[in-house]
C-alpha cells in the first residue's frame, strides 16, 4: 500500500507536468484548430533560458518568474510574427509551420548549449517528506503544487476576468466577437503566450527530474499528446485531469506490470491513444463534433 | 442636422461577384430606417458593409466622419452595434457571458449595472436565464439576447439585420415593440433589413427597396406602401 | 486552370529525356539521390491520394513504407527472390494492411486519425525490434545490392535507378487513370462534403478505406524499392520523423496533385542537404527555416502556387476592381 501511495504521488507529479502541456496543447487547438507540433519545444527553450539565468547567478525564483514573462512574450511574438501570416491558410500548412518551429529551436538549442545534458536545479529541498511509514519526494510534492497553482491561476483568469471571457468568446466564435469590440488577433497572441507561459512552467518542473537536453520535451509531447486524447482535445479541464490520470497510470504500470520496463514505457502513451479512439474518440470530457449539413 | 449614417456608392463584392452596385441611402439620427428586400438583394451585405465585415470601396460616414475601411473593432467603439443574421450569439457561454462581451469595448464601466438592468426590464425572460447557455434558449430568447448585447454597448446606431427569421409572430412583434421603445426612449437610431415587408414598415419612419444590389425605392412608409410595385412583390397584395 | 496541352506534353517529353539521360551522366552517391527522389514520389503520390484528395490525414505511412521495406527484405535474403518481384508482394502486402487498418479509421477524422496514425507510427520501430526472428531485431537485415538482370550494360545503381523511374510512371499513369474519372471526383466528395456524398450514394466507407489500402500500397511499394536501393534495413530509419517527413513532402509539393509528389520529394530529398551546406552547425535551423518560407510563399504548396500562376497568366484579368481572391472577401 505504501508503494502504491508513492507511485501514485509520483505519478502525480509527471501527471501534472503532462496536464501543464496537454493543456497549453488544447488552448491553441481550441482556437485555433491547430496542433501545435512546437510546444513541447518551445517549453523546453524556455527552460533553457532559465538554465542561463540561473547560471549567471540569479536566485532561483528571479529566474522562474522572468522566464515565465518571456516564455509569455515569445510565445506572443510567435503567434504574431510566423503564425499569423499563414492563418488564413489551410489546416496543414500552418502544422507544417509549426514543425519548422519545432526543428528550428531544436537545433537553435542544441547549437547553443550543445546536446550535452545538464543538470537542472530543483526550488524544493532534497530531504524527502515523511509521512507516517510513506516517502514522498520533496520534488514531486512541489511539481504538483506548481502546476496546481498556474492552474488555478489559468482557471480563475479565463472563469472571472473580462479578457479572459473575451479570450473564450475569440475562441468560439471569431465574427460574433469582432462585433462586439473584440481585437481577436490579439486575443489569439495572448493565448499562444499562455500556452507558451504553461509550457515553460512544465520544462522546469520535468528538467530537475530527467536533466535538461534538446531532446527533453519530445517524450513529453506525445504523453501530452496522449493526456490531450483522453480529456478530450475539446475539454481544456479534461486535458488536465487525462494528464494527471495518464501520469499515474504510466507509472503503476511501470510498476506492477513486470514486462513492461522503461523501454516500453512510450508504449503505455501509444496504448491509451489507441482505446480512447477506439472506445470514445472525443475523449472523457470532450464533446463529439456535430456536423451540421 | 445632418443624417448619422450616410452611405454613398457603395459597392462590396465576394471575391469575383460583385453584390452592391452603387448603393445610395441615409440614417436619421433618432430615426427608425428599413431597408427591404428579396433574398439575394443584398441587404446583409449592406450591413456588413456599414460595420467593416466585408471590404468595400465607396463613401460611407458615420457622424460626419468618414468610416469606410476601418476595421469592425474600431467601428464598435464608436457606438456601432451589430446584430448579426442567425444572431451570432456565443452558445458555449451564458446569457449574463453574454451580455458583459456586450459591454466590452465600453469605457465607462462603472455604469454596467445600470445596463443590465435596462436590458432585464426590456426583456425578463434573459433575467431568469441569465445563468443558462446561450445555446439552451430559444430562438426568439437568443434574438433578445442578441439585442440586448448589442444593446449593452450604448450604442448610437442599431443594426438589425432580419430580426424576424424564423421567429413565431407574436414573438416578432414583441421583438419590434421593443425596439420601437429602445428608439423612442433611448435614442438610438436604428438600421434594420428585413424580409417581412408589412412589419418593418410599420416601424419605421423611412423605407428603402432594394434589388440586386440596387435601391430602386426609397420615401416614408406611406408613401411606399401605396407603390404598386412594392405592394405586389413585398405586401403580397 | 491548367496549361495546354501542348505545352504539358512538351514538358513532359523534356523530363523523361532528361531522367533517362541521367544515370549515364552521374554516377554513384548523386545517382542514388534521385533514385531515392522516385521512391519518395511514389509514396509521397501514395499519401497525396489519402490526404490531399481524400481528406484523411495520415501522419503514420511510414508504417507501410516499413512494412513494404522488410518485406522486400525477408524476401530477397531468406528466399532469394528476385528484386524486382519483391515490388508487386510488397504493394498488395500493404495494400491488404492499408485496407484492414483504413476500415476501423472510418470512425476518426481529422485529428483523431492524425493522432491514431502517429501513434501507429511512433509504434514501428518498437514492433520492428520486437520481432527480432524475423526482422533481425535493432541490426537489421543487411542486403546484397540487385544487379542488372544478366546481359544489361549497366552498372546495380543505374539498374536501380531505372526500375524505380519505370515503377513510378506506371504508378503515376494509374493514379492519373484514377483520380481523373469518377473515382477521382467521388474521392474529392467525400473530402469536402461528405454528407452530402453519402446521400448522393457514393459508398463513402467502401471508398475510404480502398484509398487507404491503395496509398499503402504505394507506399508499400516504395519502401521495397528502398529496400534494394539501400541494400539495408533497420527499424529506427523508419521512425515517426520518416511519416512527418512524408507530411511535409506533400504538403511542401502540392496536396492533391501529382506533380506536387516529384516537388515535395525534390524538397525533402535535396533541401536538407543544402541546409547542411549553408550551416554545419545547426542545419535543421535553416531547414526548418526553409520549411516556414516555403508555407509563406507557397500556402498551397509548389503545385498549387504553379496552378496559381497559370491561371493568372492564362486567365484574362476581369477588371479594375477585381481583388484576385477566390474566397470571399468577408473578413
Amino acid at each position: 500500500m505504501d508503494i502504491f501511495l508513492q507511485q501514485v504521488v509520483s505519478g502525480l507529479a509527471t501527471g501534472g507536468i503532462y496536464a501543464a502541456l496537454a493543456l497549453a496543447l488544447v488552448m491553441i487547438y481550441q482556437a485555433t484548430d491547430v496542433v501545435n507540433f512546437a510546444q513541447g519545444e518551445m517549453a523546453m527553450f524556455s527552460t533553457y533560458i532559465a538554465w542561463t539565468l540561473i547560471n549567471a547567478g540569479a536566485p532561483y525564483w528571479l529566474a522562474f518568474v522572468a522566464t515565465l514573462v518571456m516564455a509569455f512574450v515569445g510565445g506572443l511574438l510567435i503567434q504574431r510574427l510566423v503564425i499569423r501570416p499563414v492563418e488564413q491558410a489551410p489546416v496543414l500548412t500552418i502544422v507544417i509551420v509549426c514543425i519548422g518551429l519545432l526543428v528550428i529551436l531544436n537545433s537553435l538549442a542544441g547549437w547553443i548549449y550543445s546536446y550535452i545534458q545538464k543538470p537542472f536545479p530543483s526550488p524544493f529541498p532534497r530531504e524527502p517528506i515523511r509521512l507516517g511509514a510513506v516517502v514522498f519526494g520533496t520534488h514531486d510534492l512541489g511539481a504538483i503544487g506548481v502546476t496546481l497553482l498556474v492552474l488555478l491561476f489559468l482557471f480563475v483568469f479565463f472563469r472571472y476576468t473580462t479578457l479572459g471571457l473575451a479570450m473564450r468568446a475569440a475562441a468560439q466564435n471569431p465574427a460574433s466577437s469582432r462585433l462586439c469590440g473584440i481585437r481577436v488577433g490579439w486575443m489569439l497572441a495572448i493565448g499562444w503566450g499562455l500556452a507558451a507561459l504553461v509550457g515553460a512552467v512544465a520544462g522546469m518542473m520535468v528538467a530537475p527530474k530527467v536533466f535538461l537536453d534538446p531532446n527533453m520535451m519530445s517524450g513529453i509531447l506525445i504523453y501530452a499528446f496522449a493526456s490531450a486524447t483522453l480529456g478530450g482535445f475539446t475539454s481544456p479541464g479534461g486535458a488536465v485531469v487525462g494528464g494527471l490520470l495518464v501520469g499515474v497510470i504510466e507509472n503503476l504500470v511501470g510498476t506492477y506490470v513486470w514486462f513492461i520496463g522503461t523501454e516500453l514505457k512510450l508504449t503505455v502513451a501509444l496504448a491509451i491513444i489507441i482505446i480512447v479512439l477506439v472506445v470514445k474518440p472525443s475523449g472523457l470530457f470532450g464533446r463529439a463534433a456535430v456536423h451540421r449539413v | 442636422m445632418p443624417p448619422l449614417l450616410e452611405v454613398e456608392d457603395l459597392e462590396a463584392r465576394y471575391g469575383w461577384t460583385q453584390v452592391l452596385h452603387g448603393l445610395r441611402f441615409a440614417v436619421e439620427t433618432g430615426g427608425i430606417t428599413t431597408i427591404l428586400g428579396a433574398n439575394g438583394a443584398g441587404k446583409t451585405t449592406t450591413l456588413r458593409a456599414v460595420c467593416g465585415t466585408v471590404r468595400t470601396s465607396g463613401v460611407i460616414r458615420f457622424d460626419g466622419r468618414r468610416i469606410d475601411g476601418r476595421p469592425t473593432e474600431d467601428l464598435v467603439r464608436l457606438g456601432i452595434g451589430h446584430v448579426p443574421e442567425g444572431r451570432g450569439t456565443f452558445v458555449n457561454l451564458t446569457v449574463e457571458e453574454n451580455l458583459r462581451l456586450g459591454a466590452y469595448a465600453r469605457r465607462d464601466r462603472d455604469r454596467l449595472g445600470e445596463d443590465f438592468e435596462r436590458v432585464y426590464q426590456h426583456f425578463p425572460i434573459l433575467r431568469e436565464r441569465r445563468r443558462q447557455l446561450a445555446g439552451t434558449l430559444s430562438g426568439g430568447e437568443q434574438q433578445m439576447l442578441a439585442i440586448g448585447r448589442a444593446l449593452m454597448l450604448r450604442p448610437r446606431l442599431l443594426l438589425l439585420d432580419e430580426p424576424s427569421l424564423g421567429l413565431a409572430p407574436l414573438v416578432v412583434r414583441e421583438i419590434f415593440r421593443i425596439v420601437r421603445v429602445i428608439n423612442r426612449d433611448e435614442g438610438v437610431s436604428v438600421l434594420l433589413v428585413e424580409q417581412n415587408a408589412a412589419l418593418a414598415l410599420e416601424l419605421a419612419d423611412h423605407a428603402y427597396v432594394l434589388e440586386t444590389g440596387r435601391v430602386v425605392l426609397g420615401g416614408p412608409p406611406a408613401i411606399l406602401k401605396q407603390d404598386d410595385a412594392v405592394r405586389r412583390s413585398y405586401l403580397g397584395y | 486552370m491548367t496549361a495546354p496541352r501542348g505545352w504539358r506534353l512538351a514538358g513532359l517529353a523534356v523530363a523523361l529525356t532528361v531522367a533517362l539521360a541521367l544515370p549515364f551522366a552521374l554516377s554513384g552517391f548523386r545517382l542514388f539521390q534521385f533514385t531515392q527522389v522516385f521512391i519518395y514520389a511514389i509514396a509521397l503520390l501514395g499519401l497525396n491520394m489519402l490526404t490531399g484528395y481524400n481528406g484523411q490525414i495520415s501522419l503514420g505511412h511510414g508504417a507501410f513504407y516499413a512494412i513494404g521495406a522488410y518485406a522486400a527484405a525477408i524476401m530477397m535474403e531468406r528466399w532469394s527472390v528476385p528484386f524486382v518481384a519483391t515490388l508487386p508482394v510488397a504493394g498488395v502486402l500493404c495494400l491488404v494492411a492499408g485496407f484492414l487498418f483504413g476500415i476501423p479509421a472510418l470512425r476518426l477524422e481529422g485529428l483523431y486519425l492524425a493522432l491514431a496514425t502517429f501513434s501507429l507510427a511512433l509504434a514501428v520501430p518498437q514492433i520492428l525490434k520486437y520481432f527480432e526472428e524475423w526482422t533481425g531485431g535493432s541490426q537489421g537485415i543487411v542486403l546484397l545490392k540487385p544487379e542488372p538482370p544478366g546481359g544489361l550494360p549497366l552498372s546495380a545503381d543505374q539498374w536501380l535507378y531505372l526500375v524505380s523511374l519505370a515503377v513510378l510512371i506506371v504508378l503515376i499513369v494509374l493514379a492519373w487513370n484514377l483520380l481523373r474519372g469518377r473515382t477521382g471526383r467521388a474521392l474529392v466528395a467525400i473530402r469536402d462534403h461528405p454528407i452530402a456524398a453519402e446521400a448522393m450514394g457514393i459508398n463513402s466507407a467502401l471508398y475510404k478505406a480502398l484509398t487507404f489500402g491503395v496509398s499503402a500500397g504505394y507506399t508499400g511499394v516504395a519502401g521495397a524499392l528502398s529496400a534494394g536501393a539501400i541494400a539495408f534495413v533497420a527499424p529506427d530509419a523508419f521512425n515517426v520523423f520518416l511519416s512527418i517527413t512524408l507530411l511535409v513532402g506533400i504538403v511542401i509539393g502540392g496536396l492533391a496533385s501529382i506533380s506536387g509528389a516529384i516537388f515535395g520529394a525534390l524538397f525533402i530529398q535535396f533541401v536538407p542537404n543544402w541546409a547542411q551546406d549553408i550551416s554545419r552547425a545547426a542545419p535543421w535551423a535553416i531547414y526548418g527555416a526553409f520549411l516556414i518560407v516555403f508555407m509563406y510563399l507557397m500556402p498551397r504548396g509548389i503545385a498549387g502556387a504553379l496552378r496559381m500562376l497559370a491561371g493568372r497568366l492564362l486567365r484574362p484579368r476581369p477588371g479594375p476592381a477585381a481583388t484576385g481572391a477566390p474566397a470571399p472577401d468577408v473578413r
